[in-house]
């Protein structure tokens, strides 16, 4: 019995992971947390045989795995960082495959009275301007880049605000936690927000402004820096994700009925 | 106080239903971790021998060295696991960072300083004991050392299983260099961060009851196997 035991445990300890055809892609936390990824793999390794493996990271994160030829490809949403990106010839090119937005997310007392703003940057005053709690990412993703840029457009500069305007430094689930405990304003992705379980007293007050769309795009890791990199790979899931049944499930996919993302790759 | 509850119940209907991505996910931790105390403990044991029975001109500063190292942050171990393993780094080539064997490799370095300062501790006491007996009989060093592991066997186990509490638990270190990536790298604790990260608090506390009745079953079946705590024997 003791004997049976050990060697169960010596074979546990021992045995390795089946080989298969698989590749490392970093995605965004939000691309994740909307669950879409959950659909979009199973099909990924039904029609092709790959197993993607996802590293889900920020987009900052993501930018430095890809530069230092960790992962394969990059899905991510922060134009500015994409294209230093490619100047720096870790990528071989940029392919948009799709869109989502940004909403307003803050206590349903709504204090600041964003519900009545005029555009993303109206909001973002009157946030200011009510000194209202608000929670930002802070950790250099492309949520947070995007959240500084409508800070300056908004003609506010982020990092002389005070103690309202709290820098967390974590992911967007983590983020939106803190925002629920805080009951404090946060700028979310849509699928975040709608996948998110722990509410509490927040509610979405403010969405729709076209400056909020959000673009996703895929780069591959250039082989001429990495040559180790899964080039034909990577293509073989370039080729997927523009195909017309990738496009079929992205603009498919709903969470209570909303429609979360709007498939615009070309052919 | 309700996702307590919550935790609780979801936690036993998954360990009814015996969920396919749970019972993959246990077993990962468990591969993981002893694995990396294996062979963690078979570096720390002799090393804390070694430490009790020789006499060397850096010895009180290795003791304290590894006392002080009991205490390494694992985000820390990660990163530098993570800088060495990466493909720009000098181990890059064998291609481990993101795998099993990274989060082993991590763990291990968690844990060896435990495991070798709890040793060294324990062997010392008995070093005491048996110093003149060993000494008069002439024995070499490895004779010693061998001896004073297999008398402090009880002892070890204690070390050992404090560094599986360790390794079981720690999520900073394997969340760096794993990437808590799905059916690969992912183990109860990066699953753990990850479900809490998206405001399932109840399955996040389900799991966490399952990785504490997990260590506290590991820990029972050691100590059956070993047939300590028993009438007679102890």
């Amino acid at each position: 019995m003791k004997r049976a035991i050990l060697g169960a445990v010596a074979a546990l300890a021992l045995s390795t992971a089946a080989l298969a055809e698989d590749m490392k892609m970093a995605v965004t936390t939000s691309f994740h947390n909307s669950g879409l990824s959950d659909i979009l793999l199973p099909a990924i390794k039904q029609d092709l045989g790959l197993e993607v493996q996802l590293l889900v990271v920020g987009t900052g994160q993501a930018i430095r795995l890809g530069e230092a030829g960790d992962v394969d490809a990059i899905l991510v949403h922060s134009r500015k960082a994409e294209d230093k990106f490619l100047a720096g010839g870790y990528g071989t090119h940029r392919r948009e495959i799709m869109y989502n937005d940004f909403v307003f997310i803050g206590p349903k007392s709504d204090e600041a009275a964003i519900a009545t703003a005029t555009a993303a940057t109206d909001a973002l005053q009157k946030i200011a301007g009510a000194k209202a709690p608000f929670v930002s990412r802070g950790d250099d993703s492309g949520t947070h880049k995007k959240e500084l840029s409508l800070w300056s457009t908004a003609g506010l500069d982020a990092a002389a605000f005070d103690g309202w305007y709290n820098a967390v430094g974590a992911g967007m689930g983590a983020a939106l936690n803190t925002a629920s405990g805080m009951n404090a304003y946060i700028m979310s992705d849509r699928a975040s927000w709608l996948n998110f379980g722990n509410k509490g007293d927040l509610a979405l007050l403010y969405s729709g402004d076209p400056v909020l769309f959000n673009q996703y795009a895929y780069l591959p890791v250039n082989p001429a820096k990495h040559p180790h990199v899964k080039t034909e790979l990577a293509a073989k899931l370039e080729g997927w994700l523009v195909s017309d049944k990738a496009k079929a499930l992205i603009n498919a996919y709903t969470i209570n009925g909303e429609t979360l993302f709007v498939f615009n790759a070309k052919p | 106080m309700t996702d307590l509850w919550d935790g609780l119940s979801r936690a036993f209907f998954l360990l009814v239903s015996l969920d396919a991505d749970l019972v993959e996910i246990t077993l990962r931790s468990l591969r993981v971790t002893l694995t990396a105390l294996l062979i963690a403990s078979l570096i720390a044991l002799p090393f804390g021998a070694l430490l009790a029975v020789r006499r060397f001109r850096f010895r009180r500063t290795t003791i304290a060295v590894l006392n002080a190292l009991m205490g390494l942050p694992p985000v820390v171990v990660g990163l530098i696991v993570y800088v060495f393993l990466s493909r720009s780094g000098p181990f890059g080539v064998f291609g481990l960072l993101f795998t099993p064997t990274a989060m082993i490799i991590a763990q291990i370095i968690i844990i060896v300083p435990l495991i070798a300062s709890i040793a060294h501790q324990a062997l010392r006491e008995l070093w005491s004991d048996y110093h003149d007996l060993l000494i008069s009989m002439n024995t070499t060093h490895i004779q010693r050392i061998q001896t004073l592991l297999w008398d402090g066997r009880r002892a070890l186990l204690t070390a050992a299983l404090a560094g599986f509490g360790r390794a079981i638990g720690e999520v900073g270190a394997i969340m760096v260099v794993g990437g808590n990536i799905d059916h690969h790298t992912r183990v109860l604790t990066t699953a753990i961060a990850l479900e809490t990260g998206k405001g399932e608090f109840a399955m996040a506390l389900a799991l966490g009851f399952i990785l504490i009745g997990l260590a506290i079953l590991v820990n029972i079946a050691i100590h059956w196997l070993t047939q300590t705590e028993r009438e007679g024997r102890w």
